[in-house]
């Protein structure tokens, strides 16, 4: 049995004088237990809102989610909000995007941390702040004992990530989603707490949804990948068959954005044409047809069905041939 | 800290200064003066001369100024020549002072006991119909003169229903031992329940209107500060840590929200303490307030000078006390 399984889930936000508006659309997938898992997509694809539904973290007023999201067999979308409650920070734990904003400016991280353990394992006080220390030791932040009575504005950007990394791992939940939990941070900081992640889920077991804009991202850590655009899913392979052929030209598209290093001085990178905001409603057509190179006329007359193509699911009526991207299978052969 | 508080302390000393130069040439502009309110419209030309030369109106302004302030220093304020003709001007003040201080501390408890909880309240049912009615509840508590509600609170709780007493600090014909001044406290401390509980009930009516106002500001601000705080990231780690409810809103939301809130408490209760000329009037609560009201219509140059000075310096240092009770609540301040 998958450890987590989202089916169907679609999420909309009715508020007062506007038009309803749907973030997530009939969204499935599945993660192992163990299993790392990329949620991608530009901003506006309703991956973050993907996220916060799963925990339950939506505003109660406003928001609709509907579906069913399964976690070890529990029906997560019908649990009370108190069980809900036990739950998050327990069996399942977040990561955020911006960690200054993300940690409480006026208490010491010490209390951060700890509020974790004596709400969830029931520690004393003096307990938890044995145990907190060794947390922060295990994401590697220097001088725990210190660090503990300090506050957020006196950590460093890669610090604070690492200190909610440990608040969200220090109950061991059997899930950890991170919300692009390296855009806020400098690169040189990204690479170290991708390589933290990545440490922490080989040695825990914990499965891991990572969700991000970030291709670069994915193929350091990613076991499967579900690439997102206007709220569904329109592409999912292993990570590799997806570098090697990406077939949905969307995903096409955002692999051959991204600056190469290796790439023949003066070639021009391919953006891709438009934004999020060119998107048609789903009903009777694929939403990324405006943006798209390969659009057919059907692609505007007609909705795109999820189908499996050889291990992958794929939702277009034109997908990018494999020989396309023959070079590029070459190159990550080397 | 300590530099910053020993540097404002000095700024008060300018303050104090600059300001008392002013009040002194604002004062003697005023149109009429000691001289005429103490003997009236028909007193002769010589008793007006006599009385001047007496009070040392006679001198020019800048030898006043500097007599006056030379005699300050060594705490002689000069004598009162309206409020209380034959006391001190330190001793008016010094009599009505735990009066005002007495008031205000129970109006500010009142304002802090019903604002805070209610703004957050409302912030957290925004746009329910608890909210609504709050905001405009708060808006009338604004917008309704104080002197109007106090005439209102006396009419109705005194007058018509005789339930609270509707003037004065005591009932005539108590016989309350004094120790401190503050006469609540006076009783308990002596255990003269009685004593204590008639000057609670002579509180009640001023404290309620002298109230409103500081209620609504808090109030307001406490929804403001709440509604912002809810938005914050930091509330949604919170909740994403499965903490209580309880938890949540007591160490993460209050607890950010209540930075702006001590600002407004703190300058609320400094412009109380400068005295509620209104209300302590309209309920001839023996005040400080009440003294100012009689001080400028019989133009007592003395006590107006030194109860204004005494004003500036208590709302400086509230202001002082907010700053440093800031950095307890926040450490990005404290380590700064």
């Amino acid at each position: 049995m998958a450890l987590l399984e989202v089916r169907d889930l679609t999420v909309s936000f009715h508020r007062r004088g506007e038009p309803v508006f749907t973030a997530v659309d009939g969204v499935s997938f599945e993660v192992e237990p163990g299993q790392t898992v990329g949620l991608v997509g530009e901003s506006g694809c309703g991956k973050s809102v993907t996220s916060l539904a799963i925990m339950g973290l939506l505003p109660k007023r406003g928001a609709k989610v509907s579906g069913s999201v399964t976690f070890e067999g529990t029906e997560l979308l019908r649990l009370s909000d108190r069980d809900m409650r036990d739950r998050r920070g327990r069996d399942l734990g977040m990561v955020f995007q911006d960690p200054l904003s993300s940690l409480n400016p006026v208490i010491s991280i010490g209390l951060q941390v700890t509020e974790v353990l004596e709400r969830h394992r029931g520690m004393p006080r003096k307990q938890a702040m044995a145990e907190a220390t060794d947390l922060l030791n295990k994401v590697g932040i220097p001088d725990p004992t210190r660090r503990l009575s300090e506050y957020p504005h006196q950590l460093s950007g890669g610090m604070r990530q690492r200190a909610l990394i440990a608040m969200a791992l220090a109950c061991r939940p059997r899930l950890l989603i991170a919300d692009e939990p390296t855009t806020a941070l400098d690169v040189t900081i990204q690479a170290q707490i991708l390589a933290l992640l990545k440490e922490l889920v080989r040695d825990t077991g914990t499965a891991l949804i990572m969700i991000t804009h970030d291709l670069g991202v994915v193929a350091g850590l990613c076991d499967q990948v579900n690439v997102l655009y206007g709220g569904r899913i329109v592409e999912r392979a292993q990570r590799h068959e997806l570098f090697v052929e990406p077939r949905h030209p969307y995903t096409h598209g955002l692999l051959a954005s991204i600056p190469r290093l290796d790439a023949a001085r003066g070639q021009k990178l391919v953006p891709i044409p438009g934004s999020v905001a060119d998107n048609i409603p789903w009903d009777h057509a694929c939403a990324f047809a405006p943006r798209c190179a390969n659009a057919l006329d059907v692609c505007r007359g007609q909705t795109p069905a999820e189908e499996w193509h050889e291990g992958r699911l794929l939702r277009c009526h034109n997908p990018v041939e494999p020989a396309a991207d023959a070079a590029a299978k070459e190159d990550l052969r080397v | 800290m300590l530099r910053y508080v020993v540097r404002r302390l000095l700024q008060l000393v300018v303050v104090i200064l600059v300001l008392s130069l002013l009040l002194f040439a604002w004062l003697r502009s005023l149109p009429g003066g000691p001289v005429s309110a103490l003997l009236g419209e028909r007193a002769t030309e010589e008793s007006r001369r006599a009385l001047t030369a007496q009070l040392g109106l006679d001198q020019p302004i800048f030898v006043q100024y500097f007599r006056f302030l030379g005699r300050a220093l060594s705490g002689d304020f000069g004598n009162s020549t309206g409020v209380a003709p034959g006391s001190t001007a330190m001793e008016v003040f010094s009599q009505r002072f735990p009066a005002t201080i007495e008031l205000s501390v129970l109006a500010i408890i009142i304002a802090v006991l019903l604002g805070i909880p209610l703004g957050y309240l409302a912030a957290r049912r925004r746009g329910g119909w608890f909210d609504n009615l709050s905001v405009i509840g708060s808006l009338i508590g604004v917008a309704v003169p104080v002197f109007f509600l106090a005439f209102l609170l006396k009419y109705l709780f005194a007058v018509q229903l005789g339930w609270l007493p509707s003037a004065g600090r005591q009932t005539s014909g108590i016989d309350a031992t004094r120790v401190t001044g503050f006469f609540v406290l006076d009783g308990i401390m002596t255990q003269e329940w009685d004593a204590a509980l008639d000057a609670l009930l002579h509180l009640i009516l001023p404290a309620m209107a002298l109230a409103t106002i500081p209620f609504a500001v808090i109030f307001r601000i406490t929804r403001a500060a709440v509604l912002d705080v809810l938005d914050e990231d930091y509330v949604r780690t919170a909740e994403s840590k499965g903490l209580t409810t309880p938890v949540v809103r007591r160490r993460h939301v209050l607890r950010n929200a209540m930075l702006p809130v001590v600002t407004t408490i703190g300058l609320q209760t400094g412009a109380l303490l400068a005295g509620a000329v209104l209300t302590e009037r309209v309920f001839g609560y023996p005040g400080v307030g009440e003294a100012l009201a009689i001080g400028f219509e019989r133009r007592d140059y003395p006590v107006l000078q030194l109860l204004i000075i005494i004003a500036a310096m208590v709302y400086v240092l509230v202001n002082l006390l907010v700053d440093v009770s800031y950095a307890l609540i926040d450490p990005r301040i404290r380590t700064r």
